[in-house]
């Protein structure tokens, strides 16, 4: 039977006392003595393999090397410690932050049913050691991070756009590129089969005709009061008064670098 | 027995069927009308079960067929990449006149949830589509709905297909 709970004002608490309650940062652990991902750690090491960093996240460790060294780690665990799969091979896109890609390669240790990350940055434009050869599936993985990201693979068997088309322009999962696809992707289809003096006929994609434009004065001139009826989009940024924002900022808020922004919320 | 005697001469109930030309041949074409397989996503999943046992689309003529040439409809149901659009025109393409299209599903008819770089915003762009069917994904009712609209849509027309020609894609 569930166990009873005072119902007595009951309406007058609320359920959830931090709408805008920011998940704390995955605590990172540090690799303990005598456990197995010591032992794999120590194997990297005696191997030659420089460790940039290393730690326990969520029970899985996570190995940061040089970019260099891919191969040869991924060989060294795989035979050494028993990592004998590769479950998801790609990267990230840190270009903002830190003018980087990260790359990761998930293992899996299908007898001591541990996993394991390692993790390594390129610079842009900077290729990587295909580790096809180690792992088959990465055939594909990696066709699909040059494809993404547009990272090219040295060594790689046979180096193509796997998800988008081969005339495609640009690489969909940069965090520059635009959602919505940029001037090539808005016409592909158009361009490909009718040929590009259709595209006066067909006229451009129709999207989200709902959506909410603040430079649209005449049918959005009363979203939060800013201007007035009718007025000159131009003059929306000079002469509308300031709102706070009724959005959570949650998303924008860095809260990997000091915890103050967090604390100030809870 | 004599009351069920029929007197051609003064009853009306003559032997010849009059007609004209253009509704004997929809008549035709609006009872028989052979859509091509054409599943592109989970719509695809209520088409087929509209042609399966429960639903029975075979009883309105509607005989599924896995080649274009075969085809005189075109059901695009499910959503539509920029990749394959190319190919669902050649398709479009082979099929013989007189050839019809319904577009089944948000997603085929205006890219639906799929506001991304990737997918065709609506198929309207690429083939000339003659029934939208709104829902994701529609019932099977609404898809044989959507196709007794289209044979409604037939018996109007001329049976003559160059009257009919959307103007855009002359």
């Amino acid at each position: 039977m569930r166990k009873y709970t005072p119902k007595k004002n009951v309406q007058a608490k609320a359920k959830y006392n931090d709408r805008f309650w920011v998940a704390p940062r995955v605590p990172r652990e540090k690799v303990e003595e005598g456990s197995f991902f010591e032992s794999v750690v120590d194997v990297l090491k005696s191997n030659e393999i420089e460790l940039l960093d290393y730690y326990v996240e969520l029970g899985q460790l996570v190995v940061k090397i040089n970019p260099e060294d891919n191969v040869k780690a991924l060989t060294v665990l795989k035979e050494k410690s028993c990592f004998k799969m590769c479950s998801e091979l790609s990267a990230v896109d840190y270009l903002a932050q830190d003018g980087e890609f990260e790359i990761f390669y998930q293992l899996l240790n299908l007898d001591k049913a541990k996993r394991a990350r390692v993790i390594t940055r390129i610079k842009e434009n900077q290729a990587i050691e295909s580790v096809e050869k180690v792992y088959k599936m990465a055939n594909f993985a990696e066709r699909e991070m040059y494809d993404m990201f547009g990272i090219y693979v040295n060594n790689h068997s046979y180096l193509k756009r796997i998800l988008m088309p081969d005339d495609w322009v640009g690489h969909p999962l940069l965090k520059t590129y635009p959602l919505q696809g940029d001037e090539h992707a808005a016409w592909y289809e158009v361009d490909k089969i009718f040929g590009k003096e259709y595209r006066d006929i067909i006229g451009p994609e129709l999207r989200d005709p709902a959506r909410i434009d603040r430079y649209d004065t005449k049918r959005f001139a009363r979203i939060g009061h800013e201007v007035p009826f009718g007025a000159d989009p131009d003059l929306v940024d000079k002469t509308e008064t300031k709102i706070e924002d009724g959005y959570s900022k949650t998303f924008l808020t860095d809260y990997t670098k000091g915890s103050k922004e967090l604390e100030n919320r809870r | 027995m004599a009351q069920h005697q029929v007197n051609y001469a003064s009853s009306g109930g003559l032997p010849v069927v009059l007609t004209t030309a253009d509704h004997l041949i929809n008549w035709g074409r609006s009872n028989s009308l052979w859509p091509l397989t054409y599943g592109l996503a989970c719509c695809a999943i209520e088409m087929m079960a509209s042609g399966a046992s429960r639903f029975d689309f075979d009883r309105m003529g509607v005989i599924f067929r896995a080649s274009p040439r075969q085809a005189d409809v075109m059901i695009l149901a499910g959503t539509l990449t920029k990749k394959h659009a190319e190919f669902t025109r050649r398709l479009y393409d082979q099929m013989a006149e007189p050839k019809w299209v319904i577009s089944m599903g948000s997603c085929a008819n205006t890219g639906g949830m799929f506001n991304t770089y990737s997918i065709v915003q609506g198929v309207d762009r690429i083939v000339p589509v003659d029934i939208y069917l709104p829902g994701c994904a529609p019932r099977p009712e609404t898809l044989q709905y959507a196709v007794m609209m289209l044979q409604k849509k037939i018996r109007r027309q001329s049976a003559d297909m160059k009257k009919n020609k959307l103007q855009r894609f002359v």
